[in-house]
């Protein structure tokens, strides 16, 4: 492992800097890593003069960075080194028309044609419009059928195609296809005006504005050396932990709606709103879009702010807590919740599974404790307790960690702090020829994002990762020999982003 | 049984007296802004330079709020000399144009289709098409069906099939991918039908404008009948629109 190269959060370094390896080198220390309980936070390929690099970035208690040069072709990571690098193999051959030799299951991710005008890999023709045209995983046999939903669902949420294959009510396979929601959010963030970059990322995955900004703005504020103040620094995390709750509470209120106990749906449903008013009392939107910006916060929390704030969680807490006991003492939502949708830690570790979603199933990775950005160094842990990896276990765990956050809340609200102004967007130059990547736990998991800049301080390459790019394959697992009408109680209890996925 | 019953008690009645009373947003709300006609050009200039959306078109001292991402920005300037935002949320219009404004919306009510109000004043369904959308604006439609807002009391729904539905409530900058899939939905709706655009990404591809992988305006693809600006509409925008363009 010596010649890994350990970066900090946010930290910048020269591009030249980063390790570069010959491919057999790299192969061997990624496959070798992630067999040794290391994980992989983004990988992906960029454009260097003529040449194609493949650039990793990956985890255990620490953060490292490596890179090689490519080929049209190379020997797939895949299959030396599991799951962890299916998606970001498969993106890299869509993205950039390189080929991973010998990958298990080389299958589109998105549907677009790649950016360096190589043939397609998959031998799409983009002039059709639909994703999804290609042969599916089929099971075969006299009782088997097959179940198509999507991309237009039946509910108010994001396009997305779901196909199962059965036999009865037993879903045998489950395969997700995405793509729908693509915007070309990447190639967009190298090639706009700066001032554009935090109100695209705030629109990666709305539900996540916070979390994806925050990726954006603390990239930009590395690259370009702004400081920021202990105060701003309180108010985004503050709204980090307020986008958590929010989320977290409207889940928990849809899980009861899908097993049909409605009271707490109702309840949950009105509550999720409180949270959503109280970013607009602290930025004006609803997401808390127009919040952060580089260097700051857009709009201080003064003691108005402040007041609203705290009266309000004192509250809200006390109905949280009821409401909670009122669904999870429930036997007949406990008789739907539990040993449902299970994944083990031994699937969602060969997954690499993030998040709730991971710490349900038992791996203890949580962004603010492991690598810790704004103010989570001074903050407390959270720990889980149930931890079986089934709908129960998902919901256990948004359930503590919604008390948890409100605590951090309560604990950030106290802090005396120095004046500061608000930062309004401006240009600023970047650093050229570095590299930055950064992370933080989003309420879905680990949202990172990756900048090189080039010799002139341009962005050469912009990576987005949402956690949910970690987890689909999660569900599609967690519903094999599940019955099919328990599919929208393990999608929910999921609760993965289409958007942030499709980018 | 006795802690749902509790519970209920607990909970009490909470929905809004809205629109039978008005209801006043938080001050930091950015809704309908209030634009200075007598403003300096250089000024106006400045916020357009710094708008993120060209939202702002600088000669006749206008925003587009099909384009606006209301991120208040422009109102920083110069203490907000060119415009500020008020907390007025209603905010639909029935023409593409009118979303070009110098502060003053046309009175949807009473540029809402009189057969529209005929055909769907006491019973409205929906079918919501996301084509693109960051789950921001879905989510905020969502948000119409609970307690709060209670849509269902106004004979608004948003309904699984578009056989079921009177017209598409379209969200996002509708995605080449989700084209064809957002043109099969609104075909399967049976006429006459009504077409609505939520949110800048469905009237003019929102933050994604410039990107090519993205229709930007669903107008260009079928003919739109109302529009809700925002990033995301406030639900009570979208509740807004649909009393005052529907309802008698």
């Amino acid at each position: 492992m010596d010649n890994l190269l350990q970066i900090g959060n946010g930290q910048v370094i020269e591009r030249s800097r980063i390790p570069r390896v010959d491919f057999p080198s790299f192969l061997g220390l990624l496959t070798d890593f992630v067999h040794a309980n290391g994980y992989i936070v983004q990988f992906f390929a960029y454009p260097a003069g003529e040449q194609t690099r493949l650039l990793a970035v990956f985890r255990n208690s620490n953060l490292f960075v490596l890179e090689t040069e490519v080929d049209e072709a190379f020997p797939s990571l895949t299959l030396s080194g599991g799951a962890k690098f299916n998606l970001f193999e498969r993106e890299i051959a869509e993205q950039y028309g390189l080929r991973p030799l010998g990958h298990p299951w080389l299958k589109m991710v998105r549907y677009h044609a790649n950016a360096a005008g190589r043939p397609d890999v998959f031998g799409n023709d983009y002039r059709i419009d639909i994703p999804g045209n290609y042969d599916y995983f089929r099971v075969e046999g006299e009782a088997i059928h097959e179940v198509g939903v999507g991309p237009v669902h039946a509910g108010i949420i994001e396009p997305g195609h779901f196909r199962f294959q059965c036999a009865g009510e037993e879903v045998l396979h489950l395969e997700i296809q995405l793509g729908y929601q693509h915007r070309g959010v990447e190639r967009m963030l190298t090639s706009v005006p700066q001032h554009r970059l935090p109100i695209i990322a705030e629109a990666i995955a709305g539900d996540t504005a916070i979390g994806h900004n925050l990726c954006c703005c603390q990239a930009i504020e590395a690259l370009a050396g702004l400081a920021v103040a202990p105060g701003a620094s309180t108010v985004r995390t503050i709204a980090l932990e307020l986008e958590r709750i929010a989320n977290h509470i409207g889940d928990l209120g849809a899980l009861s709606g899908d097993v049909a106990f409605n009271p707490p749906a109702a309840y949950f449903g009105r509550i999720r709103g409180e949270f959503l008013n109280l970013l607009l009392t602290l930025c004006g939107n609803r997401f808390g879009k127009s919040l952060i910006r580089p260097g700051g916060v857009a709009q201080t929390m003064d003691d108005e702010q402040r007041q609203i704030i705290c009266a309000k969680l004192k509250e809200l807490r006390k109905e949280i807590v009821q409401v909670c006991d009122l669904l999870f003492s429930a036997h007949t939502v406990l008789a739907r919740f539990e040993s449902t949708g299970a994944v083990s830690r031994k699937i969602a570790d060969q997954l690499g599974m993030v998040g709730y979603c991971g710490r349900a199933s038992g791996l203890e990775y949580d962004v603010r404790e492991f690598f810790p950005t704004e103010r989570y160094a001074e903050l407390p842990a959270n720990t889980n307790r149930v931890t079986n990896g089934d709908v129960y276990s998902r919901a256990m765990v948004r359930r503590e960690e919604i008390m948890h956050s409100l605590g951090l809340i309560d604990r950030l609200l106290a802090l005396p702090e120095a004046p500061y102004s608000p930062a309004p967007m401006g240009q600023q130059p970047l650093a050229p020829a570095s590299f930055v990547v950064t992370l933080n736990e989003g309420w879905r998991g680990e949202v990172s994002h990756c900048l090189l800049t080039d010799d002139n301080g341009g962005i050469l390459r912009y990576k987005v990762k949402d956690p949910s790019f970690h987890n689909w394959t999660g569900l599609a697992m967690a519903l094999r020999n599940q019955e099919i009408s328990d599919f929208p109680l393990c999608n929910k209890s999921f609760n993965l982003s289409y958007c942030g996925f499709d980018l | 049984m006795f802690k749902v019953i509790s519970n209920r008690l607990q909970q009490g009645h909470r929905t809004s007296a809205y629109p039978k009373a008005p209801i006043q947003l938080y001050s930091r709300f950015r809704g309908l802004p209030e634009i200075n006609p007598a403003c300096d050009p250089a000024i106006v200039r400045q916020c357009a330079d710094l708008c993120p959306q060209d939202a702002i078109v600088v000669a006749e001292k206008k925003i587009d709020l099909g384009r606006c991402t209301f991120c208040g920005q422009c109102a920083q300037v110069a203490d907000g000399a060119f415009v500020r935002f008020s907390q007025n949320f209603e905010m639909g219009a029935a023409r593409r144009e009118d979303l070009l404004t110098a502060g003053a919306l046309p009175d949807l009510a009473a540029h809402a289709k009189a057969h529209f109000k005929k055909l769907f004043g006491r019973s409205l369904q929906l079918r919501q098409v996301s084509a693109g959308g960051c789950n921001a604006c879905e989510a905020d439609t969502n948000v119409l069906n609970t307690p709060f807002f209670d849509l269902s009391r106004f004979g608004i729904d948003f309904v699984a099939s578009p056989r079921h539905a009177d017209g598409i409530h379209v969200t996002g900058p509708i995605t080449r991918n989700m084209q064809t899939a957002l043109l099969d939905t609104y075909a399967a709706v049976p006429a006459p039908k009504v077409v609505i655009a939520s949110g800048c990404c469905s009237i003019s591809g929102g933050p994604f404008h410039g990107s090519s992988e993205i229709v930007g305006d669903l107008n260009t693809l079928i003919p739109v009948d109302l529009y809700i600006p925002g990033c995301p509409p406030h639900p009570l925008t979208t509740l807004h629109a649909l009393l005052a363009f529907f309802k008698k």
